[in-house]
């Protein structure tokens, strides 16, 4: 089971849940997973075509699956998935 | 019987390699080490172009900070090539340098012969007194000082990442320090923004961070700009300067800032925070990823809270404006791994760093092209975040 790690402005969507353990061969799978287990996440994560919108980061571990192969990396059982939002406070 | 010194030296010199400075000149500035051991007051008045001074009572402390690998090829030089030769021997003999030569005849024949010769930015004795923790450092040295003492650092906001940031590079001697921040010390700002204090509430920020930091160095200038940075005037305020730190609160301005800095090649400090987190990356122009690589288009207003007031903890923009000036200290000297290519997430709650890589979208809408292509009316585009954020309410 993989854990992902929710970032202070999705944490209300998860019931203030820091990491949200969540199974699936694949990234695409492990968020659909994180989306079942908490709805409100889904619009947050995926634009209405299935994709990560483009506004939402995401690691697998330190590498940024845009550069892997995006909702299709593959995901173990060990590996973190980083979700990341832009932040602007200063 | 032993030696006399005059015959001590000959004896080193016929031990050790020995180099003309006719040999010398083509190895300026081409990956050569040249190290010049003579004292201070001698290195003062002159020394080889881009040399790097150890004085020989420090050589087997400090030549690691310069010159780190053995193998690489070191000139030494004094002023008449004695006191080079003993040096080139302890590097050679007993600090384990295979190729290192003294230059024949010192800085002395260096000039006979109309070679260039750089004189160094002297310190006084209250900069050196001022700097001397700075002077220890190999990695930082008297070069290093000099290079922040020439250097030209913009902060963009006094706010709660600025004021930490401006303090210590002030302490630090950058010798020019451009603040823009159009806003004036409220109150509600002193619980981070530690850079101004409760009798200047309702001054500007600028005069009010102006006054701390002339109070820490007066070497540094500073250089105000009380106006809110936008695309009428960012180009004319940025350029000329070496490194930009951001602090700034809102979205549009950082991919204002981006665009601009992009088509100036300046690289940006850049750092962020939120309650309880930080985010921190270098954007350097064409070296490394820039802002719109990493995220290529803002977030919703919904999952963008810097559109109103938001919780910040204190301390959290002195930890991350601190990590800033760090780097930007890295930036000017030219010493460490700096931030290029990685983002550093800190959450205090739980007092984690986490590092993530950031590559360069070959497809970035700014950076993959050249700066002479990015025109005026693409700079900052952005959706409009000000309604956003009205929607958003």
């Amino acid at each position: 089971m993989a854990t992902v790690k929710i970032p202070p402005v999705l944490r209300p969507s998860t019931g203030g849940e820091k990491e949200v353990s969540a199974t699936g061969e694949n990234v695409g799978a492990v968020l659909t997973s994180l989306a079942d287990q908490h709805p409100s996440t889904k619009g947050q994560l995926f634009g209405e075509n299935g994709d990560l919108n483009r506004y939402v980061n995401v690691y697998l571990n330190d590498e940024d699956v845009r550069v892997l192969e995006g909702l299709d990396t593959p995901v173990g059982e060990s590996d973190t998935l980083v979700i990341l939002p832009a932040m602007a406070g200063g | 019987m032993t030696p006399s010194g005059a015959e001590f030296i000959r004896q080193v010199k016929s031990q050790i390699d020995e180099i003309d400075p006719a040999d010398v000149q083509p190895l300026v500035g081409n990956g050569a080490v040249i190290v010049d051991v003579r004292e201070t007051e001698e290195v003062e008045q002159g020394k080889l172009p881009g040399a790097i001074h150890v004085p020989r009572g420090h050589l087997e402390s400090r030549i690691e900070g310069s010159a780190p690998d053995r193998g690489q090829r070191v000139v030494v030089y004094c002023a008449s090539g004695n006191r080079s030769a003993l040096a080139a021997k302890t590097l050679r003999d007993d600090l384990g340098y295979t190729n290192v030569a003294s230059m024949t005849g010192g800085i002395t024949l260096w000039k006979d012969r109309g070679y260039d010769v750089e004189t160094p930015q002297t310190f006084t004795a209250e900069q050196r007194q001022r700097y001397s923790r700075h002077f220890l450092l190999p990695e930082i040295g008297e070069d290093g000082q000099r290079k922040l003492l020439d250097a030209k650092v913009l902060l963009l906001g006094a706010g709660g990442l600025g004021s930490p940031t401006a303090l210590y590079l002030a302490a630090a001697g950058v010798g020019t320090l451009g603040i823009v921040d159009d806003d004036v010390v409220d109150v509600s700002n002193l619980q981070r923004q530690v850079i101004h204090t409760t009798d200047r509430v309702g001054v500007p920020k600028v005069e009010s961070a102006e006054e701390s930091i002339k109070a820490i160095n007066p070497d540094v200038d500073v250089v105000k700009y009380q106006v809110r940075l936008d695309a009428s005037n960012i180009m004319e305020i940025i350029e000329g300067y070496d490194v930009i730190v951001d602090g700034v609160d809102n979205f549009p301005t950082r991919y204002l800032l981006n665009d601009a800095t992009v088509r100036l090649r300046i690289p940006v400090v850049s750092a962020s925070i939120l309650g309880f987190d930080g985010q921190l990356s270098i954007f350097a122009p064409y070296e490394g990823p820039c802002y719109r690589c990493l995220y290529p288009v803002p977030p919703p207003a919904e999952l963008a809270p810097s559109c109103g007031a938001n919780g910040v903890l204190g301390v959290l923009p002195g930890t991350m404006g601190l990590l800033q000036a760090t780097e930007v200290v890295k930036l000017v000297v030219g010493t460490g791994e700096t931030l290029v290519g990685r983002l550093l997430l800190y959450e205090a709650l739980s007092a984690t760093f986490t590092e993530l890589k950031v590559r360069r979208d070959p497809d970035c809408p700014i950076c993959s092209r050249e700066p002479d292509e990015i025109s005026d009316a693409e700079m900052g585009v952005f959706p409009d975040y000000e309604a956003f954020c009205a929607a958003a309410g």
